[in-house]
């Protein structure tokens, strides 16, 4: 098979101007900076050294973050924009789904738009007469169409678009992020769309961050960062290696956040200053002040919370948890003096700030006796049955009547993530079992 | 370079059915719509004659009725001037098109000339209507310059819109730039005087160094001035020189072109 997009070596440099040098003809004039000034002084690199090739008839798929380059890459391979360096080469015409609608003129009608569109795209009147009615019937506007464009609904605007770009009849398609402008049943017309595409030996490129989408349809998948191709090949390999970076740098998030907070909390109320510590930061009961969202940190530090850690079930540190995993807050405490009374209590919050459980060793009726020294307290779930989402965690060692030795208020940040997107507070263990006739096909 | 100028005959389908769209969109939601191609030089030529008639009635015999001879120099000064403004901003207006299609970029500011040129040609059944009821027919051996003055504008217009558009990208000051340039332009061509005066004849190397000058007297003696058409040479000097030109400015533009997706 032949290669019907190729890429081979290719960089991408945008320039950066530093602006007010170049903002005015006239300051140009003056400093005689014109040719100067034409030249950048800072550049950007979109993409560095990127290769790759899709051969004809396949589909592919391009992942990475936001800024990564992958519209870069797709401008580039619709010849809008050219590469610094390296070679672009694509076999056959391209339609390119980049911005639907981009130049539909708002004042006339959807009818004139669609032939002056597809005359744009390069099809001739005769061409775009035959395949009108097609048009239409796609973008479902067969009562608007001659009604002005600006008159039509932003999906509307797009289903004509889009109706437009894909009847132009491409070898290469490129696709960017449109799928997510229809509702449900124009995307699905839009996948038939491909899957018919596919049939046809017509090759697509398929720009997303629709990660289903991607192992699902693609026969192979670019994973870009920072304008750096990092993996390429299957696509369920590729996205979880992306899916895994993305984990990755979400865990070193949580862990910025938590150090941050840490950080803005620390010695305020260190056990000279907690004389002058306002009376209303010292909740008497902490269980009224629970759902209080603030954070902060407080007590008389007879006994201090000096660390905390999160560990998955793996035993490795962790602030990302999967729905379901085993994980263990370590809680380390140094006490001044010995002390026969303590409690200690742990708390999970949402992002809402809603409370999802609290708990701690005297509720759960543990008589305190003593404590000394360094110690520990791990509190250990066997499986964390919360929904996806990001948590802030309290801990605290205070008295029995609730007077605080140190309490960490919504400190502490993990990130539960979940392939099922239920929603809620908790995930209770749960099936499904059917009686009568009820029965499901694959999965979509 | 070249290549890219012949595939500009590859566009002409587009360049059409963009200009058709232009003069459409144009009056869409006005309640005399294309009309008022009409009645915007027939109102200007109204105002003229009064003014001109009536306020500072003109002394000169060869330039009677005076703002017939004013309205065959304004309305090519018209689709120039506007032509050129619109022009300027036409890679900016069609920014969409360039950083989100694959589009020739070009074709902006040429679909903005011809728009114009299509205006320009309304604006003359206007004119043509007062030639004869003021009974000024002009000769038809002189109509025969007619269009030739036509193609020498367009290509000289077409021209500096490719050169003004491209920079325009770049230092957007120039759109205010060339509106008041355009208005000292308009002075400093004989449309509203006759060159013939002896005031401008004291500075005629300057007036010859002015490319629209050699138009504007064109057109007036195409269409107001019985007798042969004198300024013939200068006419065809100025065809001559707005190939190269024009050759000089679709350069200009080739070479910007790669940096219009990035800098509109």
């Amino acid at each position: 098979m032949t290669a019907a997009i190729e890429l081979t070596n290719v960089s991408k440099l945008y320039r950066k101007y530093s602006g007010r040098q170049f903002s005015t003809l006239k300051s140009a004039l003056l400093q005689r900076s014109i040719l100067k000034d034409l030249r950048p002084n800072e550049t950007f690199p979109a993409l560095t050294d990127v290769s790759f090739a899709v051969s004809r008839g396949s589909t592919y798929g391009v992942i990475g973050r936001n800024g990564s380059g992958k519209s870069t890459a797709l401008k580039l391979v619709a010849g809008i924009t050219k590469p610094t360096s390296g070679t672009v080469r694509v076999d056959g015409r391209i339609s390119a789904l980049i911005e639907l609608g981009a130049g539909f003129h708002p004042e006339i009608s959807g009818r004139e738009n669609v032939y002056i569109n597809g005359i744009m795209l390069g099809l001739t009147k005769r061409q775009i007469h035959e395949r009108f009615d097609e048009i239409v019937e796609f973008a479902e506007l067969r009562e608007f169409i001659d009604a002005p464009v600006k008159t039509y609904s932003s999906g509307m605007y797009m289903r004509l678009g889009f109706a437009v770009a894909i009847n132009v009849d491409p070898d290469v398609l490129l696709v960017d992020e449109v799928l997510a402008v229809g509702d449900e049943g124009f995307t699905h017309k839009c996948l038939d769309k491909f899957s018919e595409f596919r049939r046809r030996n017509k090759t697509i490129l398929l720009v997303t961050h629709s990660l289903n989408l991607v192992e699902k349809f693609c026969d192979e998948a670019l994973w870009l960062d920072n304008g750096r191709a990092m993996n390429h090949g299957d696509p369920k390999r590729v996205v979880g290696a992306y899916l895994s970076a993305v984990e990755q740098s979400e865990e070193q998030l949580m862990a910025a956040t938590t150090a941050k907070a840490l950080r803005e909390h620390d010695g305020q109320a260190g056990p000279v200053a907690q004389e002058g510590q306002e009376p209303q930061e010292q909740p008497a009961d902490p269980t009224t002040n629970m759902f209080e969202a603030t954070e902060g940190r407080w007590g008389s530090r007879e006994v201090e919370i000096t660390a905390v850690s999160f560990v998955a079930g793996d035993g490795q540190p962790s602030h990302i948890f999967h729905s379901g995993d085993a994980m263990a807050v370590t809680v380390s405490v140094r006490a001044k003096h010995p002390v026969d009374d303590f409690v200690f209590g742990i708390g999970f919050f949402n992002a809402e700030g809603v409370c999802c459980y609290g708990t701690n060793t005297y509720l759960e009726e543990m008589n305190p006796e003593r404590l000394a020294g360094a110690a520990e307290a791990t509190f250990l779930v066997d499986s964390l049955d919360l929904v996806e989402g990001t948590y802030k965690v309290d801990v605290a060692v205070h008295k029995r009547d609730g007077a605080p030795y140190d309490y960490h208020r919504l400190l502490y940040t993990f990130r539960v993530k979940s392939r099922v997107h239920d929603v809620g507070i908790y995930r209770p263990k749960h099936r499904w079992r059917f009686a009568g006739d009820v029965t499901f096909g694959a999965v979509k | 370079m070249f290549s890219n100028l012949a595939n500009l005959l590859r566009y002409r389908g587009l360049i059409s059915s963009l200009v058709a769209r232009e003069l459409k969109a144009r009056y869409r939601g006005s309640m005399f719509g294309f009309f008022w191609s009409f009645i915007n030089p027939l109102l200007l030529l109204l105002i003229y004659s009064f003014v001109f008639t009536n306020i500072i009635p003109n002394q000169d015999d060869k330039t009677k009725p005076y703002a017939l001879f004013m309205f065959c120099g304004i309305l090519p000064w018209t689709w120039f001037a506007t032509s050129l403004s619109d022009a300027a901003g036409s890679l900016l207006a069609g920014g969409n098109l360039i950083k989100k299609v694959l589009f020739p970029a070009e074709v902006l500011p040429i679909v903005n000339v011809l728009a114009n040129m299509v205006h320009f040609f309304l604006g003359l059944t206007i004119l043509i209507a007062f030639l004869i009821f003021y009974q000024k027919m002009p000769d038809p051996w002189d109509l025969v310059w007619f269009p030739i003055a036509v193609a020498i504008q367009l290509v000289f217009s077409t021209a500096l819109g490719l050169l003004l558009a491209a920079l325009t990208v770049h230092f957007r000051d120039i759109r205010d730039i060339l509106a008041n340039l355009l208005t000292l332009w308009f002075f400093a061509t004989p449309i509203i005087y006759p060159h013939f005066q002896a005031n401008v004849q004291k500075f005629k190397p300057l007036f010859n160094a002015n490319p629209f000058t050699h138009l504007a007297i064109s057109y007036q003696e195409i269409l107001f001035f019985h007798g042969p058409i004198g300024h013939w040479k200068w006419l065809l000097g100025l065809g001559a020189a707005s190939i190269p030109l024009f050759l000089v400015c679709y350069w200009v533009f080739d070479r910007l072109r790669d940096s219009f997706a990035e800098a509109v």
